[in-house]
């Protein structure tokens, strides 16, 4: 067996979600502080954990992500008070969704991380990055090869669109 | 200088978006790994994009000219800038797509700074990042909407919360400017920490001096409301406009009749006093009623009603009420509440000192003459429990003195910083114990940090007044003495790096040089006033260098040690710059808001109500005839749960439309 080269090694593609005030904020610490982490989450950035519609998590996944990861201000400090009590109930119900679908918890994450853990953004964007690059890729959309052929895509697809919150 | 230039693609001819694509190098911070020449390349390929251009330092002036310029040429309507990170620049940008005559909201900015170069290792994996995120921010931008910068009024009148020296120093300079300031305080006088020593290094003036001043200017400036014995309960709105809460505690005096005469705490049933003084570190007793010390602000008692005969069997002569020919007196007070409207908040709610009991290896609580720094302090003041004099628990004065540096401080079972004051006041504490005393003094160090105007000097000058050093973290205290010279003294074990032997020194009296912790309710302030803090407690600054006093929560600003360890001159400049800035924002009247907030599209609107409950701010009203939801978009602040919440996708918010988001999504996604 050869060692893996760049081009045919599995890279996993994550999606981030982070809130303006914590998350987003500690990575911006992380950044200033020059902690090195796997390039492999890109993160987009929201006002409030709260605001992260179910739909963008099935949105990322249908779109080629391996794996979403919603970052958030702990409990009890959301600048907004209460969304990312919001945003925890909608995850806990997206991920009884996402089990049914068969997609596995560790690619989906949410995370609460506050504006001075830096250090936790490496954390978890590595931990993520390993977990999912040892899942392998998320398939969606296609079922395993069959006879060398790839099949029509999957049900799961057409589901994916049409989820509302 | 402009590097890459690619030929500007004609405008397309429905007038559509025209983006124009700006990669920062930052120096090298970004081109330094990001091959920058590649982004542009790869952005001018991208749908919509008409220029891509690179330049050295986007956020400099000629930067931004080029922004402005292709805007005003007409080359482009809409504006990506990849450079740092938004929370740094992007108010910047936006104010140059103005500038360059359209929207500032037409422009979105890729962090390929903090969010790539800056974290990645590989230089290939960042190029490929940066150009993810310049695709994401390029799919958005063509989407954004046409919006209005909008404006709110800024309420003229100024809170500062915490009356130490810091807050006293804002509190002025705010009222010397012509602003009325609310300075709420919760002991019952202003001064803090700074009241309760007795001189302030390097100069060695006395404390009091220099602060008593400052607090008689404020209880008499006629543009601040003192507020003492009081404290926050509760803040709402945002900045330029926040209803603030104020409790005000039951003093049982009324503050307006007492003048300070002090004829009722000699009155008092209790003779002597009886109960912990706790503006003296517990070093002296105090009667149920008492005032902190003489020039305390306002000059006006206190009634503790844990201690008070009165309050506790509600049988006393009540000596006090005779004693006092204006009537002062008033034992049915009860709380009293304010709200006020104000348009900034200036937080200098200080600091408490390490406590010493947590490292039991030095004998705090455990041998008598064992103290803190603190209350050395009060120890040295002429107004504290000693009259001045430096004397053991048993009166009699020290002969040998040992000083412990880093008392919870550099330790990382405690606390990991240097808490930056402690070398200097031990110097001093050093020079004032000889003085006073004429005792040996020897000083147990890790490091001497004596950084700052005369602080060196100070230094040399106490070394040659034959003050010992010893430079090594010290194991121990002890009162068991192993050699007939240590009987009957505590003896401090420490490793002596420089002549590398352990010592064991005998001493009379032992100062432990205690860091400067958070306030223990730092975390619930920092929850109402909706800022946060690090994970050791202390208020996190908007930027550590840039913007040292303001916070990510617009309106509100830092002062002082609640920030930071700090010493007195550090303390008063920062207080001054938050002075500076809040009168920036409230002499300019108004303040422009985030142009987030969210509104329902009414004719999608299906009367469910499920953004009513969820609205934190209850933003949104419902016209139950028209079984219709509607924002107040003044009250809005964009966080936008009501928008995910939305079943029928009436709910939208301004810069975060769902098109917006998933047109990011599927940015970011399309080049890895």
């Amino acid at each position: 067996m050869s060692e893996p080269t760049r081009e045919d090694a599995f890279e996993p593609k994550i999606v981030a979600f982070f809130c303006n005030w914590c998350t987003y904020t500690a990575a911006d610490l992380a950044g200033i502080s020059r902690m090195q982490y796997a390039p492999n989450v890109r993160a987009i950035r929201l006002m409030c954990s709260g605001r992260v519609d179910p739909q963008f998590v099935l949105s990322a996944l249908r779109e080629g992500a391996d794996g979403v990861l919603i970052g958030g201000c702990h409990p009890g400090d959301c600048h907004y008070q209460e969304g990312n009590y919001n945003a925890r109930r909608r995850f806990e119900l997206l991920r009884l969704m996402l089990r049914d679908l068969g997609i596995e918890d560790e690619r989906v994450r949410l995370e609460w991380i506050s504006a001075s853990e830096g250090d936790r953004v490496q954390k978890v964007c590595n931990e993520m990055t390993e977990q999912i690059r040892a899942l392998g890729p998320l398939r969606l959309g296609t079922v395993p090869k069959v006879d060398g052929e790839r099949a029509s895509p999957a049900p799961a697809t057409e589901l994916v669109g049409q989820v509302t919150s | 200088m402009l590097e890459h230039e690619l030929t500007p693609r004609p405008p397309a001819p429905n007038g559509g978006p025209r983006i124009g694509v700006y990669v920062c190098h930052c120096g090298l911070n970004i081109a330094g790994k990001v091959d920058i020449e590649q982004v542009v390349t790869f952005a001018s390929t991208l749908p919509d994009v008409a220029v891509a251009r690179d330049y050295k330092f986007m956020c400099s002036d000629p930067g931004q000219e080029l922004i402005e310029q292709d805007l005003r040429d007409g080359l482009v309507n809409r504006v990506v800038v990849a450079s740092c990170s938004p929370l740094m620049h992007e108010a910047t940008f936006r104010r140059a797509t103005q500038e360059g005559g359209q929207s500032p909201f037409y422009f979105q900015m890729a962090s390929i700074r903090e969010h790539v170069s800056w974290v990645t290792a590989d230089g290939e994996d960042a190029t490929g990042k940066a150009k993810a995120l310049v695709a994401a921010a390029v799919r958005r931008v063509a989407l954004h909407e046409y919006l209005e910068p909008r404006k709110a009024e800024v309420q003229p009148d100024i809170m500062v919360v915490g009356g130490g020296i810091a807050g006293i120093h804002a509190a002025l300079v705010m009222a010397d400017a012509g602003k009325h300031v609310y300075l709420v305080e919760r002991e019952s006088t202003i001064g803090g920490h700074m009241a309760k020593f007795d001189k302030t290094f390097p100069t060695l003036d006395c404390a009091a001096c220099i602060l008593t001043p400052k607090m008689s200017q404020v209880r008499s400036h006629p543009n601040i409301t003192l507020w003492t014995y009081s404290d926050v309960v509760g803040v709402e709105g945002f900045t330029g406009d926040f209803t603030v809460r104020v409790r005000h505690r039951p003093r049982y005096v009324k503050e307006e009749l007492c003048t300070g005469c002090l004829e009722c705490i000699e009155k008092c049933i209790h003779k002597q006093g009886k109960f912990e003084d706790e503006w003296n570190e517990g070093l002296s007793k105090r009667k149920p009623i008492y005032i902190p010390f003489p020039q305390a602000t306002p000059p006006v008692v206190v009634v503790d009603p844990e201690a008070c005969i009165w309050f506790k069997t509600g049988k006393c002569p009540q000596t006090c009420i005779d004693a006092c020919e204006r009537d002062a007196f008033d034992f049915e007070q009860t709380e009293t509440f304010d709200e006020v409207k104000v348009g900034a908040i200036v937080l200098a709610t200080g600091f408490k000192t390490f406590q010493a009991e947590r490292m039991p290896e030095y004998g705090y609580g455990l041998y008598p003459n064992v103290y803190t720094s603190l209350e050395v302090e009060r120890l040295l003041n002429a107004a504290g429990p000693t009259g001045g004099e430096v004397v053991l628990r048993d009166g009699s004065e020290p002969k040998v003195v040992g000083i412990i540096h880093c008392v919870g401080s550099r330790d990382a079972k405690h606390n990991l910083w240097c808490s930056k004051v402690c070398c200097m006041y031990s110097l001093k504490l050093a020079h004032m114990v000889k003085e006073r005393t004429g005792a040996e003094v020897y000083n147990f160090y890790i490091d001497m940090r004596t950084p700052g105007k005369g602080y060196e000097e100070f230094y040399d000058k106490i070394l040659r007044e034959g003050v010992h050093m010893v430079r090594g973290r010290v194991a121990g205290v002890t009162d068991e003495a192993a050699s007939p010279e240590e009987e009957g003294h505590l003896v401090i074990r420490a490793e002596d790096t420089l002549i590398g032997s352990v010592r064991r020194i005998p001493v009379d009296m032992v100062i432990l040089a205690v860091g400067i912790t958070p306030q223990p309710d730092a975390q619930d302030v920092r929850r109402m006033f909706n800022i946060s803090c690090g994970g050791e407690g202390f208020f996190t600054e908007r930027h550590p260098k840039l913007a040292p006093v303001s916070t990510f929560t617009d309106g509100v600003f830092l002062a002082g040690a609640c920030q930071g360890p700090k010493d007195i001159p550090d303390t008063v400049a920062q207080a001054g710059a938050a002075a500076a800035e809040v009168l920036a924002m409230v002499d300019r009247g108004f303040v422009m808001l985030e142009a987030n907030t969210a509104h329902i599209e009414d004719e999608l609107c299906s009367g469910c109500k499920t953004c009513v409950g969820l609205c934190p701010f209850s933003a949104i009203a419902f016209d139950e005839e028209r079984k219709r939801a509607s924002v107040n978009e003044v009250v809005c602040k964009g966080c936008g749960v009501c928008v995910a919440a939305c079943p029928s996708g009436a709910a939208q918010q301004h810069l975060f439309t769902d098109e917006e988001i998933f047109a990011e999504i599927e940015g970011v996604l399309a080049y890895v």
